[in-house]
């Protein structure tokens, strides 16, 4: 019991993920800064965010909605991208946990934090945040099923095996799965999937600042949006975390492999940041339309040649 | 709020931040990350672009951590350039009583600070600190980006 507790708060759970993720942050920032030829902002920039919003700034509570709802849904978003992320980075950590089926238990506790936001943003009765949370609604009906298509892939290429445990140690004992025609086609898949579920920039026509400002976020203030920017953190550490796991041979923690496990992490989210950095927001049907059919597509390919052995 | 005048006063919370002894950290992590809410009154629209151009790769106020912001729910300084006429009043003690506290206000331009050449309009509604309590003034009519970023550094050192 006092492990679990421990595997929840401290390590890998709500502390690591959320200094990890916030680290992360900067990165991500930093390199949008240099991409825009700016310096950036220094080091500790997500650590004086989050601090300001939870210690300094005041909480204010929409007055016709319901403030129960609008303030318990936060905490619901990091629980579930902590719970999400203790699933995820015990195995990658070399922890077994017995459990044979964790990977469609991750499946649904990402979707949490997505479903989170929108009944946060609609308990506030802003008209702002109901569009924010329309658009957030038809954008996790657009991914779920490619993400679901994209992890039966990875669930075929290891024989039928539910565990990310597992499947890790599949990949380390022969070859990374992306290292071969299908698994590239699921890398392709995964990335935009993971965009989409972090809403950056192609896909974030939920936040949009500039036409609905702020969108799903528009009336947090204080710490109930500190809670936000944590629950954000951590899904920018453990969704590419998941990536490396199913697909990019996990983690390996002896030696010179410490630094290929900071590279490849480091890799994934640049990939992302330079996606974010290089489009422009699409319109919510280009999003769908883009989900349903062309990534659905280069999934069902991938799995058709996984099939015969690809 | 002064119902007789319908002005505000500096608050409690305006106060506490600028004592630096008693809050040590939180005082520190505030002045490391100041997010931007821009009002525009009835502006003639130079210092909404000398503003923009604070945030620009050639000025780069990042490298502070201030980032301009779309809702004023998570804003820790309301700019306010333009002249502020009748209209503009109502609007932006809305803004300010919408933020939350604390919120520093900072008065950009000659309009902002004074009225400059509108001061004397008949819809001319007195200058932004007849109307919501203000903690920096930055003349100029428009002022230079390297002035605002001066401003704002001696807000931060003085807050």
């Amino acid at each position: 019991m006092a492990v679990n507790i421990f595997y929840f708060l401290i390590f890998p759970g709500l502390l690591f993920a959320s200094v990890v993720g916030a680290l992360l942050s900067w990165f991500d920032r930093k390199i949008t800064a240099r991409v825009q030829f700016r310096i950036g902002p220094p080091l500790l920039q997500p650590f004086f965010d989050f601090f300001k919003l939870l210690l300094v700034k005041e909480t204010i509570l929409p007055k016709h909605g319901s403030p129960l709802i609008f303030l318990i849904t936060p905490i619901f978003a990091v629980f579930g991208a902590t719970m999400a992320g203790v699933f995820i980075l015990l195995p990658l950590f070399n922890i077994t946990t017995g459990f044979r089926g964790d990977l469609l238990v991750i499946f649904y506790l990402l979707t949490i934090p997505s479903f989170s936001y929108i009944i946060g943003a609609l308990a506030s009765a802003n008209p702002l945040a109901a569009v924010g949370g329309s658009r957030e609604m038809k954008l996790i009906l657009s991914y779920e099923l490619t993400f679901l298509l994209f992890i039966a892939g990875i669930i075929m290429k290891c024989s039928q095996q539910f565990d990310l445990y597992t499947i890790i140690k599949t990949q380390q004992e022969g070859s990374p799965f992306i290292g071969s025609i299908s698994g590239v086609l699921l890398f392709i898949v995964g990335i935009f999937c993971i965009q989409a579920k972090l809403a950056l920039v192609p896909f974030d026509m939920p936040e949009a600042e500039a036409e609905i400002t702020g969108g799903i976020f528009i009336e947090y203030s204080g710490a109930t949006y500190a809670m936000i920017k944590l629950s954000k953190y951590i899904m920018l550490f453990i969704l590419p975390a998941l990536l490396i796991a199913l697909l990019m041979n996990g983690f390996r923690l002896d030696g010179i492999n410490i630094l290929w496990a900071v590279l490849k992490v480091l890799s994934v989210v640049l990939l992302i940041t330079l996606i974010r950095n290089t489009n422009p927001r699409i319109k919510i049907k280009q999003a769908i339309r883009f989900f349903m059919l062309w990534m659905n597509l280069l999934a069902v390919i991938a799995l058709i040649l996984i099939a015969f052995g690809y | 709020m002064d119902e007789s005048t319908g002005c505000y006063c500096a608050d409690i919370d305006c106060i506490w931040i600028l004592n630096t002894e008693t809050v040590g950290f939180k005082n520190y992590c505030f002045k490391k990350s100041l997010w931007v809410f821009h009002f525009g009154g009835a502006s003639c629209n130079n210092c909404d672009i000398e503003i923009l151009d604070c945030l620009t790769p050639r000025h780069d106020l990042e490298r502070f951590g201030i980032l301009l912001v779309g809702s004023i729910r998570h804003a820790d300084v309301l700019l306010v350039n333009g002249s502020i006429n009748t209209h503009d009043k109502e609007r932006l003690i809305e803004i300010y009583n919408q933020a939350p506290k604390p919120l520093l206000v900072v008065a950009i331009g000659a309009c902002g600070c004074t009225g400059g050449i509108f001061a004397e309009g008949y819809t001319f509604a007195g200058p932004v600190d007849k109307i919501i309590p203000v903690n920096a003034y930055i003349p100029g009519c428009p002022p230079k980006p390297e002035a605002i970023i001066a401003g704002i550094v001696k807000l931060v050192e003085n807050s």
